[in-house]
Formats: C-alpha cells, sequence, structure tokens
C-alpha cells in the first residue's frame, strides 16, 4: 500500500537524506524564490502577487500536516478564515496596527488548531479528514450566525490597512506587498526549520511507521498534536495576511470549499515535497484569475485537475521535477 | 530599462494617436456578476446581453462614444468580486462596473469603486445600505432595495387585509434585515407580527418550520429568505397545504427566475414586489422579446433590466458631457431625469438612490396564465415616493 | 391540556415525525456510503453529486421523455447506478492499490465536475418536479396535516433501508460481501469474483443516492446544489454512527434526523451545527463512533 505522503519515496526520491548538494540547491532554490520576490511586483499586478503568496502560505501549512504529519485535513479554512476574521476585526474596530491584527489573527488559529487537533487527531485516515471537514462546518455556521463579530455574510469589509509599526502606510500596493513578502519568506524558512529539525524527522518516523515510532519510546499523539496546531498557525499567518491584503474577510474563507481548494493546490504542486504547494498555488490562483469569466466552467476544471493528478500526476509539478533530477524539492 | 522603454513607446503611442481620435470617447463597462451560482439565472448572461442591448439601442457607435463591454464570475464571494473589480479599475482600464448581485459583494466593489474614483451602477444587490450608511458619491444603485421590497409586499398586504404575519426568516444577516425592514412596514401600516423563526441557512427543509407558522393561525407567511430557501420554503408550503387552508405566502425577495424555477403549480398565489415586469406595457414587452431571442427564450428579470438602463443612463451622460471624468459624469447623471423603456421616467437621488415605481404582483393560477412566462397579475403600483425609504432617514452621509 | 417545555404534545408529535422524514434522507445516504466504505474503503464524495443526479434523471424522464415519478424511482437509481459502475470501472480501480485518501480526493474532484456541469446546463435556481397525482394532499391526524408523500417517503426509506440491511446480513450474496470486505484475496481464492463484486457495490452504494434523489425530488427544488451539504451532514452522520454495521448507519440516519428536528422546535438557531456538537461529543467519548469498531 503506498502511503498518499510518500510517493516521493515510492518514486526513488528519498527525502529524509539532505545531503550538501541537495541542501546547496535548497539555498539555491530560497535565493532564487527571494530574487522572483523582489521583481515580482515590478512586473505582475501588487495585488495578484500578494494573493498568490498568501495561498501559497496557506497551502505551505497545509503541506507541512500532510506531508509531514501524514494527515489529511479537509478542514483547514477553518483557521485560514478564523484568523482572517480576528485579524480584519482588530484592525478595523479596535484600531490595532496590522501587525498586531495580524499577530492576534495567527494566535487565535493557534488556539482554535489546538482545540479541534486534541478532537481530530483520535482518529486517522478518512476519519480524520471527515471530523476536520465537520469541525471546520461548525466553524462556518458559527462565522453565519454571528453577524456581529463576523459581518454575516457581507464579511468585514473596508478592513484598514493601517500602518507599519505605526510609522510606514501600507495604503500602497507596493509598501503593502514587502510585508506579505516578508512574512511569505518567513514562514517558508520557518516550515523549512521544522521539517529539518529532530522535531520534523520524528514526525516522518511516526507518519511511516507509527507503532515502531511508539515502541522508540515518542509520544506520536503529542507529535501529531504539536505539527497540527503548527499547521492551523501558519495557515493562520495566511488568513490574517488576507485579510489585509484584501481589507476584506468573509465566509468564503470559512466555507468547505476553501479547505477544497488549499488540498488542490498542493496535490497540484507536488503533496509532501517543501515547495511543490508555491507552484501549486501559482498556477491554481492565476487560473482561478484568468478563467473568472468561465463561470461554472472554473468548477469543472478545478475537478478535472482533481481528476487528472490523483489519476496520472500523483506526484505534482515539483514532484515531478524532483524525480526528473532526483533530488527532493 | 525594457519596461522603460515600453512606457515611453506606449506613451508616445498615446500622444500621437490622440489627436485623430480626439472626438471618439471610448468607455470600458464591466458586468461583474453571478454566472455560476445561486444568482446566475436573474444576472448572469443574461446581464451582458442587457448591457449589450444598451450600446445598441443608445448607437453609441454613431455617436462617437466607443464601448466596450466585459464581464466576470464573482462567484457570489466577496473576494472574488473585490479581486476582479480592483484589477479591472487598476489594470485593465474598466471605467464603470454594473449589476453585482449579492449584498456582500456589491458592498465592497461599491468600496473599491470609491477608493478609486470610478463609477458604480448597481442593479442585483438588495441592501439598502449601499444608499444608505454605506452610500457614496461613486456608486448608484438602480433597480430595487429590501427598504421598497418591505414597503410593496409588506405594506400592500396588510392594506389587503393580511394584517397579521409570522416570519420565516434565514438566519443570517440579510435575512434579519428583510425581516426587520418588512417589521416596521407592518406595524406602521396597522398590522401585527405573531412571531418568526429563524432558519438555518441555507436550508433545505421547511417542513418544521411551516408547521409552527401555520399553528401562529398568522393571515400572511412572510418569507424573509432568498434563492433555494424561498423556493424550498413555497415549495414544500404547497405540500402541507397552506395556501389552501386560508394563510398567504409573501415572499419579501423573489425574482421571475425563481417563479419560473418553480411552477405555477407551486408558486400560485404568491405575493411579491418588482420593479419590473415584461408583459407590462408595450415597450416592455417589445423590449423584452427582442432580449429573450439573445437569451435563449428567457425573459428579463428586473435585474437584467436594471443593468440596461443604468448603462443607457451612464451613456447619455457621457454623450451630453462629452467627459469621462467620474465627478462630471456623477453629477450630470444625478441632475438629468432618467428615461428608458423600461422603467420610464425617474431620476436619481443625491445618495444613488435610482426613483422609479414598484410593482406588487400575484402569481397567477396555472389556468390563468396563457402562455411560456406568463406569470403575474398586478395587483397595486407603489409610487416611487413611498416606495423607496425618505432621504432623511437613510442615514446616508452625502445627506446634510 | 399538559404542556411539554411550552410546546404542546400534539405539536411536538408532529415534529418528531417530520424529524423522522429528514432522518429518512440521511439514513438512506449513510447507508449508501457505509456499503461502499465497507468494500472499497473509500469515502465518496461524490455521493451527494449523485443524490443529485438522481433527482435531474427523474426530472429529465418527465420531462424529455414523458415517464413518470414511478418510472423514474426505477430509472434514476438504474441509469446513475450504471454511471457509478462506469466511475469505479474507469476511474476508482486505478487507484484502488494507493491510499485511501486518494479516492477521497478523487470522488471530490469528481463531485466539481458534475456539479459545475449540472450548473452549465441547468442554472442554479432549481428546476420544478410535482408531487405524483397518486400522493398528493395528505391525512389531517388530529395533531398535524401529514402530507401523503411525506408518509410515503418513510415507508419507502424504510423499505429500502431494511430491505439493504436484509441482502447483506442475510444472503449469500451478503455473506459474499461481507467476506470480501474482511479478507478480499482470501475470498477470491475461494473462485468469488471480488473485483466483480466492488463494482457492483459501488454501482449499488450510488443507486440508493439516487434512489434518495428521486424520493427528494417532490419536496427539495431540483437543483445542482441540493447534495453538496448535506453531504457534508452526512459525512458527520456517519462519523457519529461509525463504519461498523449496516444496521448502525440506520439507526443513525433516523435518530440524528429527529434529534434534528426537535432543535428546530427548541432552539431553531442551532437546527443547522446540532449534528456536529453531537459528534464533536461522540468523538470525546467514543472516538470510532456509536456503531464502529476500534481501529
Amino acid at each position: 500500500m503506498t502511503d498518499l505522503a510518500t510517493t516521493e519515496a515510492a518514486s526513488g526520491v528519498a527525502l529524509a537524506e539532505t545531503d550538501d548538494s541537495t541542501a546547496k540547491l535548497h539555498r539555491n532554490l530560497f535565493i532564487a524564490i527571494a530574487a522572483l520576490l523582489v521583481v515580482a511586483p515590478f512586473v505582475a499586478y501588487p495585488v495578484f502577487v500578494m494573493k498568490v503568496l498568501c495561498f501559497a502560505l496557506f497551502a505551505l501549512a497545509f503541506n507541512l500536516l500532510l506531508g509531514y504529519g501524514g494527515l489529511l485535513s479537509f478542514g483547514h479554512a477553518a483557521y485560514f478564515g478564523m484568523a482572517s476574521y480576528v485579524c480584519a476585526y482588530t484592525a478595523k474596530n479596535w484600531g490595532l496596527t496590522p501587525e498586531l491584527a495580524i499577530l492576534l489573527g495567527t494566535a487565535v488559529a493557534a488556539v482554535l488548531g489546538t482545540v479541534f487537533g486534541a478532537l481530530a487527531i483520535r482518529r486517522q485516515g478518512i476519519y480524520f479528514a471527515m471530523i476536520t471537514l465537520a469541525l471546520a462546518q461548525m466553524v462556518f455556521f458559527f462565522s453565519l450566525q454571528t453577524p456581529r463579530f463576523t459581518g454575516g455574510e457581507d464579511g468585514i469589509q473596508a478592513v484598514p490597512r493601517g500602518k507599519f509599526l505605526g510609522l510606514i502606510s501600507l495604503e500602497d500596493d507596493r509598501a503593502l506587498y514587502w510585508l506579505v513578502a516578508a512574512i511569505f519568506l518567513g514562514g517558508v524558512l520557518m516550515i523549512y526549520r521544522i521539517i529539518h529539525s529532530p522535531f520534523g524527522q520524528v514526525c516522518k518516523a511516526i507518519r511511516d511507521n507509527e507503532p515502531r515510532a511508539i515502541s522508540l519510546g515518542y509520544r506520536a499523539n503529542q507529535y501529531k498534536l504539536m505539527v497540527f496546531v503548527l499547521s492551523a498557525t501558519l495557515a493562520g499567518l495566511a488568513g490574517a495576511t488576507k485579510a489585509i491584503v484584501f481589507q476584506l474577510a468573509s465566509l468564503t474563507d470559512v466555507y468547505w470549499t476553501m479547505s477544497g481548494e488549499v488540498v488542490l493546490m498542493t496535490l497540484v504542486g507536488g503533496l509532501g515535497t517543501v515547495f511543490g504547494p508555491i507552484a501549486g498555488a501559482v498556477v491554481i490562483v492565476a487560473m482561478q484569475n484568468y478563467l473568472a469569466s468561465l463561470g461554472s466552467w472554473v468548477l469543472v476544471v478545478q475537478g478535472g485537475i482533481f481528476v487528472l493528478c490523483v489519476l496520472l500526476f500523483r506526484e505534482g509539478i515539483v514532484g515531478l521535477v524532483a524525480k526528473w533530477i532526483k533530488k527532493p524539492l | 530599462m525594457k519596461l522603460k522603454t515600453f512606457l515611453a513607446t506606449s506613451a508616445l503611442a498615446v500622444l500621437l494617436a490622440s489627436p485623430a481620435f480626439a472626438q471618439q470617447i471610448s468607455v470600458k463597462a464591466g458586468v461583474l456578476n453571478d454566472r455560476s451560482g445561486l444568482y446566475a439565472d436573474l444576472a448572469g448572461e443574461g446581464s451582458v446581453v442587457a448591457a449589450r442591448m444598451a450600446v445598441e439601442d443608445f448607437k453609441a457607435a454613431e455617436k462617437g462614444i466607443k464601448v466596450e463591454i466585459v464581464s466576470a464570475d464573482h462567484q457570489n464571494k466577496p473576494d472574488v468580486g473585490s479581486t476582479i473589480a480592483r484589477q479591472w479599475y487598476d489594470q485593465d482600464g474598466v471605467d464603470l462596473i454594473l449589476d453585482v448581485p449579492t449584498s456582500s459583494v456589491a458592498l465592497a466593489v461599491s468600496q473599491i469603486t470609491k477608493e478609486k474614483n470610478k463609477i458604480n451602477i448597481n442593479s442585483g444587490a438588495g441592501s439598502s445600505d449601499l444608499t444608505g450608511k454605506a452610500c457614496n458619491a461613486n456608486t448608484i444603485h438602480w433597480t430595487y432595495d429590501t427598504y421598497a421590497l418591505a414597503q410593496g409586499t409588506g405594506g400592500a398586504m396588510v392594506k389587503a387585509g393580511g394584517d397579521s404575519w409570522f416570519f420565516l426568516t434565514a438566519d443570517y444577516a440579510f435575512g434579519h434585515a428583510l425581516e426587520r425592514d418588512a417589521t416596521a412596514t407592518i406595524t406602521k401600516a396597522g398590522g401585527k407580527v405573531l412571531g418568526s423563526v429563524k432558519t438555518p441557512f441555507p436550508g433545505t427543509d421547511f417542513s418544521s418550520f411551516l408547521l409552527q407558522a401555520q399553528a401562529s393561525k398568522a393571515k400572511v407567511i412572510g418569507l424573509a429568505n432568498a434563492g433555494s430557501d424561498t423556493t424550498n420554503a413555497i415549495k414544500q408550503a404547497g405540500e402541507f397545504g397552506i395556501v389552501a387552508g386560508g394563510q398567504k405566502l409573501a415572499g419579501l425577495l423573489v425574482f421571475i427566475s425563481d417563479v419560473h424555477a418553480l411552477g405555477l403549480q407551486a408558486a400560485q398565489g404568491l405575493v411579491l414586489t418588482e420593479s419590473f415586469y415584461w408583459d407590462r406595457d408595450d415597450q416592455t414587452r417589445a423590449w423584452s422579446q427582442r432580449f429573450a431571442k439573445l437569451n435563449g427564450g428567457k425573459m428579463p428579470t428586473m435585474v437584467q433590466a436594471g443593468v440596461y438602463a443604468g448603462l443607457l443612463h451612464y451613456l447619455k451622460a457621457v454623450e451630453a458631457t462629452k467627459s469621462k471624468d467620474t465627478a462630471t459624469l456623477m453629477a450630470k447623471m444625478k441632475e438629468m431625469p432618467t428615461d428608458d423603456p423600461l422603467f420610464g421616467k425617474g431620476s436619481i437621488r443625491p445618495n444613488g438612490r435610482k426613483m422609479h415605481d414598484m410593482y406588487l404582483y400575484e402569481v397567477k393560477k396555472p389556468s390563468e396564465s396563457k402562455g411560456p412566462w406568463d406569470y403575474y397579475k398586478q395587483i397595486s403600483v407603489l409610487p416611487a415616493e413611498q416606495a423607496f425609504q425618505p432621504l432623511a432617514e437613510t442615514g446616508c452621509s452625502l445627506i446634510k | 391540556m399538559f404542556e411539554l417545555l411550552g410546546i404542546p404534545p400534539q405539536a411536538l408529535f408532529g415534529q418528531v415525525l417530520l424529524g423522522l422524514i429528514n432522518g429518512s434522507f440521511y439514513a438512506i445516504l449513510s447507508l449508501g456510503l457505509a456499503v461502499i466504505f465497507g468494500l472499497l474503503n473509500i469515502i465518496n464524495f461524490t455521493h451527494g453529486a449523485q443524490y443529485m443526479m438522481g433527482a435531474f434523471v427523474a426530472w429529465m424522464a418527465l420531462n424529455y421523455l414523458g415517464l413518470n415519478y414511478w418510472v423514474a424511482l426505477l430509472l434514476a437509481p438504474i441509469v446513475v447506478g450504471a454511471i457509478g459502475v462506469l466511475i469505479e470501472r474507469l476511474l476508482l480501480k486505478r487507484i484502488a492499490h494507493l491510499d485511501h485518501l486518494y479516492g477521497l480526493l478523487l470522488t471530490f474532484g469528481l463531485a466539481l465536475i458534475i456539479q459545475g456541469l449540472f450548473r452549465n446546463y441547468y442554472g442554479s435556481s432549481g428546476l420544478p418536479y410535482g408531487i405524483p397525482p397518486q400522493l398528493s394532499g395528505g391525512q389531517n391526524l388530529g395533531f398535524m396535516f401529514l402530507p401523503n408523500y411525506r408518509a410515503w417517503v418513510i415507508v419507502a426509506s424504510l423499505t429500502v433501508c431494511i430491505g439493504t440491511w436484509f441482502l447483506i446480513e442475510k444472503t449469500k450474496l451478503g455473506a459474499y460481501l461481507r467476506a470480501a470486505t474482511e479478507n478480499p484475496t482470501l475470498t477470491q481464492a475461494f473462485g468469488i469474483n471480488v473485483p466483480l463484486l466492488v463494482t457492483l457495490t459501488y454501482g449499488f452504494g450510488v443507486a440508493l443516492a439516487a434512489f434518495a434523489g428521486v424520493l427528494a425530488a417532490p419536496i427539495y427544488s431540483v437543483n445542482p446544489n441540493m447534495g453538496g451539504d448535506l453531504i457534508i451532514v452526512v459525512f458527520a452522520v456517519v462519523v457519529i454512527g461509525g463504519m461498523g454495521s449496516i444496521m448502525g448507519a440506520i439507526v443513525t440516519g433516523f435518530s440524528l434526523g429527529l434529534i434534528e428536528g426537535l432543535t428546530k422546535v427548541f432552539y431553531p438557531e442551532g437546527a443547522a451545527t446540532v449534528i456536529f456538537v453531537i459528534m464533536v461529543l461522540v468523538l470525546l467519548v467514543k472516538p470510532a463512533g456509536l456503531f464502529g469498531r476500534p481501529a
């Protein structure tokens, strides 16, 4: 039986061993990403790039749980959306500066992740997916029915972008862009560190063979919960940032289709690869953007991509590249 | 470097080109609405068809105005809608955005329009906040709003003897707003509200709530919901013999596309308010028949009619002022009386509210209907001044 | 006249009955999911879309072919079940050897495609479908007006549920099925065509969804989104019941419909969330679900 999260291992690329040349490759890739981030706002529409970055971070967070915890969550919209609400609410109604609002949103996502994680990790596999989905749906109904906090179906609109640290105005798209780019890069580096830390190694061990890891004395559930919380927190960071970028937090962010989208991004980019979710987010966000006039066909195309990826293309874009250059990405 | 060269060349090109087209004004209008979801039938592609008809009927090309129409699907999501709106204004040179059903998206787009100082003529959304506490100098709200619907349906029903009400209210802000507005109207008209029940949104089964409504013995059951919630509730009310038992159903937000979806068997006897019905007079009939040919046989909804009339009015203002300056155009549009075949003569208030009469209709029995789309009989006309919220009460910051 | 928590007992009884009717849909749908899960080990995310297809086939049969409700009740499960068989043969089979989560993702993608296509062709406001004339009208039971059609829904779903239970627990075919669930390799070795059994099971589970769709067509609006949200509630029902037994799925379906119905009377605002709250409580006490076997 092939494990969902370890397709790349099955395709002959070992992920755990990060030898020198791989480390160098990764470092170069990070430099390339940083360079791209610097150039991007001058060639592309900054708001679009910021949207891609937020979703890329969201997908990375999701992938942390799936790729390194072996748990497929179908309810990540809950953390993304709740953080987005908290951030928007505090920035608008309490007048918090953007960085504080984002931090607060992220913190709430962490708390929510702890509660839901503790419930959900009692089951695995498909049950885990269904439980996370149902829990997220609860958050959706909560958001729908507390218009005083969430603005109901109108969402929280006209969220002020405010001044970074109370000094630098973020009203200009370019100015905001640098903050978003910094958050994104920080998030990516953090995830990379987590994966390659001893903690990350234990998580992988649990993912690959839980009974064995337990017999070696690791408390598997604690590790799983930890990785769940980290993933929820980072998803929250992405959601909170998105609220500042679009000056809006809405029900879309907590609806289950959002959870589906992040799964799709990760799947397209490559499950369990470090860089895959970024590629996936670029592809899916760009597709939604350019196909917007097609209406329901977007749904059909998305579904088609899902089916094709599962049937023929399980490694995803980055997974395929990794296979081709025989190095984990 | 490359970028600079490019900018320089294009600037030069514009400079060279502009004298040649000095007389030509080109306008880019974006129809932003739901093309795949709940409101795709009442707005959707039909609104684009309506916009194209406006350009055609205005004979824009002959008057030296070049109009381009673009469209996109906002999927009823405020974030998708605001992304598209931003991009249209920032990048694609769109001058005005039309339609925008779904209040949440409409409020977001109106906000961005203000920020970017462009023009937004809303037809599809219901929220009276667009010309109330969220009003701005860049937005016109054309077709209807929740206040007018409540006035029409609520007020007229009480007058007709339906003086005790029970509400089935979709449990979200829009449903609450509908109930609140209708309750105010009903009590003002001398009726009373016996009770209401908040139904989960979106809901499929309303039988339990309908039984509660039945038990209340209210003369009218008000449906403060929209879309498939409304159609499901109406369908099930028929099943439980509620209309047959003497209680009346009043839909606070029902479009002709909903009635079409329900079929007359299920929808008969329903009372509702609209600002446009295709079969009202010769002009609306002639226009609607043309429209239906272009729209797969489907008759226009009031939302689609509003897109047509709104764009027509905008183009008239462009012709009159020979300008594309937002402030000039908005001033002209508000100053100039509106006149079109679909809504007749009217005006636009300082808060952006388009004023026209509203009509109270009752859905025909299957036996009364003479053919497809023959759905309504008119009960009464509500003059614009009564239908829409008095300016002073709107809470709009533009009125001082 | 005594009252129970402020509600007259007659009204309460009426609401209980209505709850059971809604429970019928949960029961048939979660039964279908359970049957498929038992043998294929996948959660069929397309179930909601297939339920919707059932309703649409009924509508098409009436409007394109002039076939009435009763024919549709037979025809829709066959047609949609046949499509299910195709899906299993052409798609699910290819990923049967992989992690079961791929099945979830694949069926999720299929659900998006099917919903999107139906929306493109039929729009989203829904299509009219009347109650069959034989079942129109209703009975005045004294405490409530019970439409004949609703009574029929309970009877039909109970019959189908019990029939399915009997088929699986008491017949030879059911025995093969259970054997294949326990140990497919061994069952195959006994000369039973397990792949065929898998295909037919999927087709049968899907047919159940379509049957529920036809049952729903006259009372709920026939529209492309009708299954999308329902399926998540059914997922919660399945988590609560656990995937242990066929009877478990049926009982959980009906009882949750009942609980939801009562919530609509006492605390309507909570009706949308009550099932999810119960799910959390059950998970805290019995992670495997009420009828599930511990993993």
